[in-house]
């Protein structure tokens, strides 16, 4: 791994990292001390650029108020060194030009190298600082979807979906194919990696590993309309023993994730509560990316292809049944839901058979079912 | 379609928020505080004064004084929205909602971001670049005097719409940016964006305008002798401002415009369905928005570098590196716009890309900061409120800086975006920049305009309360920001955060001492001005600007003052210039105008009208419009001239009070 830095440097301030922490005790500074490996080389990323920032910050805000005090009008002993003339020194002028240019040629090729392996769309080729992986091995896929105003998760490896909660394996390579049902939203989960935003009609993706067993929260970063604020889930980092008894757990579930249910799960709800499904439609994911989870929606990248190929002739552009997505008052509760009880997603038998939530962690989804 | 609604469009009854009692409340403090006004203004016969002397006006003086005026006021209302929030979110814990409701907080958050930006910091930019500029060039008025007096009208129309939604309709909920899809018809289909858009619309043909102004008047009207390597470096940095804005406005509009078709006609430029592509918009409005940030900063900088070198007696060093890094941000910030969304899926190159030009922007910026250290060294620095503010913002704007930088790196954004991190940089930079720039700025040209200096005592009150209520409010937002706290929440689930919130909401209540403390300041200076009263020149200025009487005579100078060097002022005085005594000649100067103010009514009219769906007045007020302003063109009592009588009596007078003086 090439890297401008020298690793003792980085393993210095990945050192220093929970020192840096300490005043902190008591809240927890999950950005700077979070449990997956993605979170926290972007932690360190944060440190090391801080640092070389530093470098030139303190010696310039030393000097504004040595300066600045030093040359006060009222100190006489500085009286002899007035020069009101003196504007010009190209020693100066080089140094201050390049002074902060070396920072940020320094800065500018941590950035470069960082990004490239830090990118989402990279397979990851380690766990953590000290276990290589083949990128090739295939990641556990999780496909998430963000709701008006809640999450979806669909495992398609495991045939399993969850509504506001998620649970991980600890020390497996997870991709992240991440999209949205209306409006943009944004996915993350602090104790994991950054975020990524959730944005309809597109996938983008994320890879990320836990790397700890952990309890913590998920949310949307992005402003998604009146349930933004309530748009949390539950994250759950689980050993092997634990996740295998979880998936078991969302698979006894009887409620299934067919077209239907997804479409009322689509229905903006509030404050939803933790729901497991079996889900074996394959096919859902992707119909929600284009544009076509409602039977007789045509989706978007057949017609693509259809464009592509050439087009289906004149009389095809009058043909615009199955296009249209985004329909009036979309983003409104409805009443008869509101009726029924904010805490239960609409229509959704799943939810009532959902299993209670683990009251013992401190989950957002836990956070939901104590609002009530 | 029933009789109601083809006269009403969708404004009803119910269109008055009556159930919100807040804001009830509040607009009936603004009836009586209204009512209250009127009635002094009548009593005291100042209607006719007003419209005579300052609406119609086209001096180019008054009309920056009535822009400050304007980015006060709105400055009080954003500052009330930043209250609401503070008060919610220290509020809103342990299952409790807090005060305000989603409909209400959202309107809040989005209207303190459009105000603060639209209807504060450009107001009070361009009404300093209005007043400053053309006295410093050495120029009786602006390129366009009568332009001029409309922008402003259309940049006041624009804040008296955003004004309105608060008490007719309701304000977007989407963000200041007003991102599609959820600022398209189908997501927000009350009159919020509307609002939005129309308000920011009507606001931006006054701004470009005004932008185009003034770089013709720096261009074409500057003091003979006067070549662009002497211009004060306020002006060099208000033209570069000027060419952002010129060059990015329009892209703002016609982002508006698309987002407007899909409201209103049924398009499909930014919707999820009919291959709309949202990410156009987000790619096209921070095409715009970030240039934006940048033309409120860099006339800041250029008030940072006057009143360093003013006030520790030097010229500036290093004027033509300070030159060239303006220009170099002005250029360099048109390829930035891509690191506000890092975190949208762009691939790894893209990213990289942007994330190193934004760091590139730090040398220049970087290299100003050590130009005004280098101009204090050696000085004799006088410690009076401009200079202060001035130190405070060099250590204020480093930190802020720093933490930009951090986020422009692509993956640490990846955790930062979105975060209460993010909402401490940003106003780290604009309150530590802009606002400390605009408070020096005014306490330094205070005299230059009304002829007597601020009250130090109440502005070093009010400089204080916001050094600490500042570093109050945000420092624990930055902490927050790496507890993983995002931006626009409205309750909070974790209690271990309130007393972050409590802290914050401390500094925010300190910081509206300071604000208070500055309204007494002035309150005091203008009770108290005989005391107070200075010359023209009463900080001992190196620009053309103290070359003329404070306040300025209508004409700006008698003579037109030839130009030698960059501080010419000071150039002056130190080969003993004297001033012409006899030779007046009559004046020719540009006549006031009702004209802006019946355009602009009419063009906000017309903006309220399709907010409402009120076609008709819709149509009527833009035929009304395009007809006015064809009828104005036959106005052919465009100019007179000051008599060399009043000329010379005006000139004589200040003879004498500069004799009485020594």
């Amino acid at each position: 791994m090439s890297h401008p830095l020298s690793p003792n440097w980085i393993r210095l301030l990945r050192w220093s990292a929970p020192i840096l922490a300490a005043p902190l005790a008591g809240c927890n500074w999950v950005v700077m001390n979070p449990s997956g490996d993605i979170a926290v080389q972007q932690r360190d990323l944060i440190l090391i650029s801080t640092a070389l920032m530093l470098l030139i910050v303190i010696p310039v805000m030393v000097l504004i108020v040595w300066f600045a005090w030093r040359y006060r009008a009222a100190n006489k002993a500085v009286e002899k060194d007035y020069d009101p003339d003196w504007d010009h020194s190209t020693k100066l002028e080089l140094l201050i030009w390049s002074a902060p240019l070396l920072i940020i040629i320094c800065l500018g090729a941590l950035t470069w190298v960082s990004t490239h392996k830090l990118d989402p769309y990279r397979p990851l080729d380690r766990i953590d600082a000290k276990t290589a992986i083949d990128p090739k091995v295939k990641p556990l896929t999780v496909q998430v979807v963000a709701l008006d105003w809640k999450w979806l998760f669909i495992y398609p490896d495991l045939g399993i979906a969850t509504v506001n909660e998620m649970a991980l394996p600890t020390n497996v390579p997870v991709r992240f194919d991440i999209t949205a049902s209306t409006v943009m939203n944004s996915f993350y989960v602090p104790e994991l990696a950054g975020q990524i935003y959730a944005m309809p009609g597109m996938k983008t993706q994320l890879h990320a590993v836990a790397n700890k067993p952990v309890t913590g929260t998920g949310f949307s970063a992005n402003y998604s309309g009146a349930g933004f604020t309530h748009m949390r889930f539950g994250y759950k980092a689980l050993d092997q023993a634990g996740f295998d008894a979880w998936v078991a757990k969302v698979k006894a579930s009887s409620a299934k994730l067919d077209r239907n249910m997804y479409l009322s799960l689509a229905k903006p709800s509030e404050k939803a509560p933790v729901a497991y499904f079996d889900a074996s439609d394959t096919k859902l994911f992707d119909a929600i990316v284009n544009l076509c989870p409602k039977p007789g929606q045509r989706c978007m990248g057949e017609l693509m292809h259809i464009n592509q190929m050439g087009g289906a002739g004149k009389e095809s552009a009058k043909e615009t049944n199955g296009l249209q997505y985004d329909f009036p008052n979309s983003h409104v509760i409805d009443q008869e839901d509101r009726n029924k009880g904010q805490e239960t997603a609409p229509d959704a038998p799943g939810a009532d058979k959902a299993p209670a939530a683990d009251q013992s962690s401190h989950s957002g989804a836990d956070a939901h079912a104590q609002h009530r | 379609m029933t009789t109601a609604q083809m006269i009403f469009g969708r404004l009803t009854w119910d269109s008055f928020p009556w159930h919100e009692p807040i804001v009830v409340a509040t607009f009936c403090a603004v009836v009586l505080g209204g009512a209250a006004l009127a009635a002094a203004l009548t009593y005291f016969k100042l209607w006719g004064y007003l419209w005579k002397e300052w609406f119609t006006s086209v001096d180019h003086k008054k009309i920056g004084i009535m822009y400050m005026v304007l980015g006060l006021i709105m400055f009080l209302r954003g500052f009330a929205d930043a209250i609401m929030m503070r008060l919610q979110q220290a509020l809103a814990f342990n299952g409790s909602e807090g005060y305000l409701n989603a409909h209400h907080y959202d309107q809040v958050f989005t209207a303190h971001g459009v105000i603060m930006i639209f209807f504060v910091a450009m107001p009070f930019i361009t009404g300093l670049m209005n007043y400053i500029v053309p006295l410093q060039i050495g120029a009786r008025d602006v390129s366009f005097p009568f332009l001029n007096n409309f922008s402003f009208w259309m940049t006041t129309g624009g804040a008296v719409l955003v004004m309105a939604s608060l008490f007719l309709g309701e304000f977007a909920q989407t963000g200041w940016l007003a991102y599609p899809p959820l600022s398209g018809i189908d997501y927000s289909p009350a009159t919020g964006v509307d609002y939005y858009i129309w308000a920011l619309q009507v606001a931006g043909v006054g701004t470009t305008l005004s932008g185009i102004n003034l770089i013709a008047t720096i261009v074409k009207m500057r003091a003979p002798g006067m070549s662009l390597m002497k211009m004060p470096v306020f002006t060099w940095t208000s033209l570069c401002a000027n060419v952002l804005i010129v060059a990015s406005f329009p892209i703002l509009t016609a982002t508006l415009v698309l987002l407007s078709l899909d409201r209103y006609a049924g398009t499909n430029f930014f919707t999820n369905d009919f291959g709309g592509n949202p990410m156009m918009y987000v790619n096209l409005i921070w095409i715009w928005g970030h240039p934006e940030v940048y033309i409120l900063i860099l006339p800041l900088f250029g008030v940072f570098s006057e009143v360093t070198s003013t006030f520790s007696g030097k010229r500036l060093f290093g004027y033509t590196s300070m030159v060239y890094a303006t220009c170099t941000i002005m250029v360099l910030s048109y390829l930035v716009w891509l690191h506000h969304f890092f975190t949208m899926g762009s691939g790894a190159s893209v990213n990289s890309f942007f994330g190193i030009t934004t760091m590139i922007i730090s040398i220049p910026t970087g290299a100003k900061l050590f130009n005004w250290l280098f101009t204090m060294y050696r000085g004799r620095i006088r410690f009076e409120l401009p200079m202060m503010w001035t130190v405070a913002f060099m250590l204020t704007f480093t930190i802020g800086g720093m933490t930009g930088v951090m986020l422009a790196v692509p993956p640490a954004d990846f955790v930062l975006h979105n975060s209460l991190f993010l909402i401490a940089h940003f106003h780290n930079v604009i309150i530590g920049g802009v606002l400390f720039g605009l408070f020096a700025a005014i306490n330094y040209w205070w005299p230059k305009a009304f002829g007597f200096k601020l009250n130090v005592f109440w502005g070093k009150v009010s400089f204080w309360c916001w050094q600490v209520g500042f570093w109050m409010a945000f420092t624990p937002l930055y902490i927050m920001g790496l507890m993983g706290v995002t931006r626009r929440m409205r309750v909070f689930d974790d209690p271990s955060l309130q007393i972050w919130f409590v802290i914050a909401a401390i500094g925010a209540a300190i910081v509206a001492a300071g604000i208070g403390a500055m309204l007494v300041q002035f309150a005091v200076s203008i009770w108290k001005r005989d005391e107070l009263k200075v010359e023209g020149d009463p900080w001992d200025g190196r620009t053309l600007e103290w070359a003329t009487s404070s306040p300025p005579p209508e004409y700006n100078f008698a003579f037109t003052p030839v130009v030698y060097d960059a501080d010419s002022w000071a150039d002056m005085k130190k080969n003993g210039y004297q001033r012409p005594l006899t030779g007046y000649q009559p004046i020719h100067m540009p006549s006031s105008t009702g004209s802006g103010v019946i355009l602009a009514a009419l063009a906000t009219l017309c903006g309220f009208a399709l907010i409402w769906y009120i076609w008709w007045l819709a149509g009527l007020s833009f035929i009304g419009m395009i007809g006015y302003a064809i009828f104005h063109t036959f106005n052919y009592k465009r100019d007179f001239y000051i008599p060399v009588e009043d000329v010379t009596r005006t000139e004589e007078e200040r003879t004498r009070i500069l004799a009485a003086g020594v």
